[in-house]
């Protein structure tokens, strides 16, 4: 459901040449910055008053328990479920006036695929937005989504219902949806959730290359053991946040205590530390 | 069959054609706007959005009434319904999003009520002395008795927007049916979308409350949608097959009831399209319940079939009736389970195969190659023949099977 953004209760200063300078403490070239965002699905606050970062050129993760608001905060600063309160800037303007700039890869098994559509049709509702409501996808359109297409490796499968596809092809049709929207940012929920090791590969190096692009990357991610791997900075939530940097400063035993609790097995904690002091 | 046929080349009089075109009008615009009700799965929202016309007919029937005219001005009744089927609509939507409730007991609530409330208005109108309030109940189930060119009119310029706004806001409505969080975060008005796609659909269930009826219009929305997905796989195609559907049941149907003098129209519409829906259900190539069973039989055929030979090939008896039944109507084995040279043949390919897929998963480094095997997919389709001959100089010369 779309809904109303809260209006902005501090003052936003129209300068001279016509740009909209946001609050001080919202770095202007970051990609996406969260100030007091809280969702509630009751009076049980799901994410709490938090403050996030997300800078340029890197790729980010946030991590955290099951329940602990890691999609809700994406769909949150999205406007895909309604924010209680807390603002949402993306580059430096309000998420209203930057969606173009935004590429959103929603949970794979959030739709239903047994919807009437091929590969290229889910590509081509990434240029939606381009075309408006009579423009015709085709010619060079065409061209760019079957070259998304290509650089997730399906690019012979444009035709193929998507009711075929596997888990796997499934996430990756829908990073090729993104990638024909040609964004600045990218926001991925659970991207590597039960794909195959092949799939996992092929993504994160589709990041990779986004990343060294100049793009910037934000995913929710669950897989303790690859964040070191995959991400540079890591946003570390349990309702509240709990941490934020980069994942060698952040990435401790102490913090993953605090995000995790009970619920973090003392070995996998030991595992995680040892790489800590390796890296 | 004669006055069927009559009906069918416009040749039953004026009333009949009008009534067949003005279906077959309703029809294709129902068929077609009903579509991204059925992709959203919210089909059942139109019913109770139809439901909810009675109260408008009723009350638009006594404010007319009291203005001093006789109650029966078509367009003032189709407005009064329209605007009771919108509160409805904003009833349902208001409880699904502020309360705890689900969307199928909002319907259920505002179904029974707008209905309720509507069949009291009707009785109180039947008490009353002024007007001619005789005919609104043929809102129920439609009435073609009485069909003006007015009506007709009406049907044509109301369904064509109908279908015109659904060509036109088909992006933003396959977008939403099909992921509609994506739909959101790429700054889509979800809400707004799913207004206008309930607008649309309450538009044709006005205009089609004098034919059909406003209990049997669902049917009208939803049947022609889900039949026309026997036949695509693409959304795009689904809006205008539904409205090839809707039309040619309202044709037909419009045309049987013209035929004798007791069918009533809006019932034959929907039987008609039932009937199409069946018919589809049952022989459409890919998604029909034929299709499905002969799929199913032809890959059994292939499991049995190598699991026979792969058996000959170890000179292990076959034990599977089935399987023996299999490979002796085609000429592999004997009755008496005594393989034949073809069977031989054909035995010591499958076995080959079967190596030469091991030698491939030894020796090849794409995974996406070999990760096709299935052991029914033949392996000449995988690896091209240069290939398999890598895997034969691995595995040595072929060996026959069962020779002493």
């Amino acid at each position: 459901m779309e809904t109303q953004a809260p209006r902005s209760r501090r003052l936003t200063i129209a300068a001279e040449d016509g740009r909209v300078s946001g609050p001080e403490d919202v770095p202007s070239d970051a990609p996406l910055a969260l100030r007091g965002l809280t969702v509630s699905y009751s009076e049980k606050p799901a994410v709490f008053s938090v403050d996030a970062t997300f800078p340029a050129n890197s790729m980010s993760t946030i991590i955290g328990p099951n329940g602990a608001g890691k999609s809700t905060l994406l769909k949150a600063a999205l406007g895909v479920i309604p924010r209680l309160s807390g603002e949402v800037f993306v580059f430096g303007s309000p998420i209203e006036n930057a969606r173009n700039r935004i590429a959103y890869v929603p949970q794979r098994a959030s739709v239903d695929w047994d919807f009437p559509a091929t590969v290229m049709d889910v590509v081509q509702m990434g240029l939606y937005r381009k075309v408006g409501l009579l423009g015709r996808l085709s010619g060079q359109l065409t061209t760019r989504a079957q070259d998304c297409l290509d650089r997730v490796g399906m690019a012979d499968f444009s035709h193929r219902q998507i009711g075929q596809l596997s888990g796997g092809q499934q996430q990756r049709v829908f990073l090729a949806r993104a990638l024909a929207q040609d964004a600045d940012l990218y926001l991925l929920d659970e991207p590597f959730a039960g794909v195959d090791a092949a799939t996992e590969r092929a993504i994160i190096d589709v990041l990779k290359l986004l990343k060294s692009g100049g793009k910037a990357v934000v995913a929710v991610h669950h897989d303790l053991s690859t964040v070191r791997e995959y991400f540079d900075h890591v946003f570390m939530i349990n309702v509240r946040r709990i941490a934020e940097g980069t994942v060698n400063t952040c990435l401790t035993t102490k913090n993953l205590q605090a995000t995790y609790g009970g619920r973090l097995a003392a070995a996998h904690l030991a595992q995680l530390a040892v790489v800590e002091g390796a890296g | 069959m004669t006055p069927f046929v009559e009906a069918l080349f416009l040749q039953a009089g004026y009333n009949a054609t009008l009534v067949a075109i003005g279906a077959a009008l309703l029809g294709f615009a129902a068929g077609s706007s009903g579509t991204f009700l059925f992709l959203r799965k919210r089909a059942l929202v139109s019913d109770a959005v139809a439901h909810a016309t009675l109260p408008g007919v009723g009350l638009a029937f006594i404010v007319m009434v009291s203005l001093g005219g006789d109650g029966r001005s078509l367009v003032g009744l189709l407005a009064g319904s329209a605007v009771t089927a919108w509160v409805g609509l904003l009833v349902i939507e208001w409880i699904t999003r502020r309360t705890r409730l689900a969307e199928d007991a909002a319907i259920g609530a505002v179904l029974g009520v707008f209905f309720g409330v509507g069949i009291v208005l009707l009785t109180v109108i039947q008490t009353m002395s002024a007007g001619r309030q005789a005919g609104l109940e043929s809102f129920l189930l439609g009435s073609t008795a009485g069909m003006l060119f007015q009506d007709g009119v009406v049907i044509a310029v109301g369904g064509s927007f109908a279908v015109f706004a659904t060509w036109l806001m088909r992006r933003p409505m396959t977008l939403v049916a099909f992921d509609s969080d994506y739909a959101a975060a790429t700054g889509y008005d979800v809400r707004r979308i799913d207004l206008l796609m309930m607008g649309l659909v309450m538009g044709v269930t006005v205009i089609g409350l004098k034919l059909v009826g406003l209990i049997l219009i669902v049917a009208m929305l939803i049947i022609p949608a889900v039949t026309a997905r026997f036949w695509t796989e693409r959304s795009s195609r689904v809006i205008w097959i539904a409205g090839g559907v809707g039309g040619m049941a309202g044709y037909l149907g419009a045309a049987l009831s013209a035929s004798a003098p007791a069918l009533p129209t809006g019932p034959i519409i929907v039987l008609v399209a039932a009937a199409i829906f069946v018919v589809s259900l049952l022989f459409a190539p890919v998604r029909g319940v034929l299709a499905a069973i002969l799929r199913h039989r032809r890959f059994q055929v292939q499991v049995h079939r190598r699991q026979g030979l792969l058996a000959l090939a170890a000179k292990h008896p076959i034990r599977e009736a089935y399987t023996l039944r299999l490979l002796v109507r085609e000429g592999l084995v004997r009755p008496d389970g005594v393989s034949t040279a073809a069977g031989r043949a054909q035995a010591a390919k499958v076995a080959r195969d079967e190596r030469r897929w091991d030698a491939a998963r030894e020796i090849h480094q794409d995974a996406g190659l070999t990760g096709r095997y299935d052991g029914l997919t033949p392996i000449e389709e995988v690896f091209t023949s240069d290939e398999i001959a890598e895997f034969d100089r691995l595995l040595g010369p072929p060996v026959a099977v069962g020779e002493a």
